[in-house]
């Protein structure tokens, strides 16, 4: 495996664990106005603030702030390749952030990212067949129409299995590309163990063979 | 943090609350009990009585008899078996323990614990300090309190001169009815539908960092807007929903008619693992028996054989141990803070 411990020590990963540092936003101390200011604001800022004026967009400024800051190349760093991992997008809307700053969030970094940075993002968004979470479902269509590459996880159309726990597909969106054809779609299914996941081709499952 | 969908007149939720708290009690861990319609001494008055070694054999007899008295007072939850603390240190792997509710629990047992409580309208109605946009007011003065308990009592590790480590075990009655000021349980565009998914993360935070649990009990059946009980899933380790039959067209069922409802796991929890140990039963039903409350995998009625009133041991393991996992945080070294 990969010791993330290790690569949190050398640098190369930055870790925002939202649940921790949530505490320090809401149960934090109260800090005079000027140092407030001073300070780089808390990238879950939003949790605080009241509506300003300027609506939902500044919002989620200060996350995206953190991830810019984050992922900006430093002097002396030998890291190839940026990447933005975010799990999972659905609970910024269950902390009352608005879809929209959500799908502004995600475009900023875009920019960023991909486009100044030449980097990837994973984003993780949760759904559900018959969700009536329509700000849920918003995000995730839009996540789909821009995405490259989607890896969709679902259980099995034929209910619960022990073997067979669900089946990924993956939707490579070469249509997206100019000139391209039809997006390719794979399937496989897998079973999840406590610490890791095996994939098979459909049919192929060790309990089947 | 274990969700419980309330079943319609909150029978049955209440009473997989007491038993959290019953073996909160039992276990010698701290209780924090919080509601907004009931005076949280008068729940401690209730709890059920633990069962000791010696009552446990004439219970399982009890058992193996089909009686089928519907008194709705009679219930007992039946936990695996698990020797009193006081007894050998290494036994079965299985944890719980035996109550039964036809008789309450000493108060020298609930003495020997610290409890703490929150009671909504006995709280002295300050501004709550927390910085939360437009948090349900309610609902911030209970995140205030207990994290207060929570570093006061240094169950986050923040007073580690303390003698000896314990778990907080928080119980959280109604939370979504109207009782604690939101409006999402009577109303179908509720103005503030964030206040109780924000004041859940923040909860999970504090259970994450700290040494505690918590169960809390929320109405589903009254919270119109349906996107908001997702989120509720999505924010919680382990979601039970309980559907009772009273009133309902099932009870007459013959399908049915051993039970007194079912119970929907919606979801397991999956903490610091990728999955856990997925039972095979997904249909599960109870029932109240005389002095206990039974979790069954849902089978036919049983004919006439008297080993099929008794579920059989590895299915309700599996009940039990998926009904009572999902600690928050990070065990202790102690054998019956078990996870």
């Amino acid at each position: 495996g990969v010791s993330l411990k290790e690569a949190k020590e050398r640098g190369q990963l930055v870790f925002l664990e939202g649940l921790g540092s949530c505490l320090n936003v809401v149960f934090g101390e109260e800090e005079p106005e000027e140092e407030q200011e001073a300070k780089q604001p808390h990238p879950l800022q939003f949790l605080r603030t009241s509506f300003s004026s300027s609506g939902t967009v500044s919002d989620l400024r200060a996350l995206f702030d953190f991830v810019r800051t984050a992922l900006a190349p430093a002097a002396g760093d030998a890291w190839q390749g940026r990447v933005l991992l975010v799990d999972e997008l659905g609970v910024l809307l269950s902390l009352g952030a608005a879809p929209v700053a959500v799908l502004d969030f995600v475009h900023y970094c875009r920019v960023a990212v991909c486009s100044r940075l030449q980097g990837n993002i994973v984003v993780l968004v949760h759904s559900d067949e018959d969700s009536e979470d329509k700000e849920n479902e918003l995000v995730v269509t839009s996540m789909c129409h821009h995405s490259d590459l989607i890896l969709w996880a679902e259980g099995l159309a034929t209910g619960f299995c022990k073997d067979v726990h669900g089946q990924l597909k993956i939707i490579r969106r070469t249509s997206l590309q100019p000139g391209g054809q039809h997006d390719t779609l794979q399937l496989y299914q897998y079973k999840i163990q406590e610490r890791n996941v095996t994939f098979f081709a459909r049919g192929m499952s060790a309990a089947v063979l | 943090l274990v969700s419980t969908e309330e079943d319609i007149y909150g029978v049955y939720s209440h009473l997989l609350f007491k038993y959290f708290l019953a073996e909160g009690v039992v276990c010698g861990h701290d209780l924090f009990v919080a509601s907004a319609k009931e005076l949280p001494t008068n729940i401690l008055k209730e709890l059920p009585a633990p069962l000791l070694d010696n009552c446990r054999n004439e219970a399982r007899e009890e058992t193996t008899t089909v009686t089928s008295e519907d008194d709705s007072m009679q219930i007992a939850w039946r936990y695996q078996n698990f020797p009193k603390m006081e007894a050998s240190p290494n036994t079965s792997s299985r944890f719980g323990h035996y109550y039964d509710i036809s008789k309450t629990m000493s108060s020298e047992l609930i003495q020997s614990i610290k409890c703490h409580s929150f009671f909504l309208p006995e709280e002295p109605s300050l501004q709550p300090t927390i910085k939360m946009k437009n948090m349900n007011c309610g609902y911030a003065r209970l995140l205030q309190s207990i994290q207060k308990i929570i570093y006061q009592e240094g169950f986050d590790g923040s007073h580690p001169q303390k003698k000896q480590k314990n778990v907080l075990r928080i119980g959280i009655q109604s939370l979504g009815s109207m009782l604690w000021g939101d409006d999402i349980s009577c109303a179908d565009n509720p103005e503030d539908a964030h206040s109780l998914t924000k004041f859940l993360y923040v909860l999970r935070a504090l259970l994450r960092k700290s040494l505690s649990s918590c169960i809390i009990t929320v109405p589903a059946h009254l919270i119109q807007n349906k996107a908001i009980m997702e989120r509720v899933t999505n924010l919680s380790d382990v979601v039970v929903g309980l559907e009772s039959f009273i009133g309902s067209e099932r009870e007459t069922n013959p399908l049915y008619k051993d039970y007194h409802g079912l119970i929907h796991v919606r979801q397991i929890p999956r903490l610091n693992c990728l999955i856990c140990d997925v039972s095979d039963t997904k249909d599960l039903a109870f029932r109240l028996k005389r002095k206990q409350f039974t979790i069954e995998r849902l089978h036919l009625p049983p004919d006439l054989s008297d080993a099929a009133s008794r579920s059989s041991k590895p299915e309700l393991a599996a009940a039990a141990k998926l009904l009572s996992s999902g600690r928050g945080a990070a065990a202790g070294g102690e054998k019956h803070l078990d996870f």
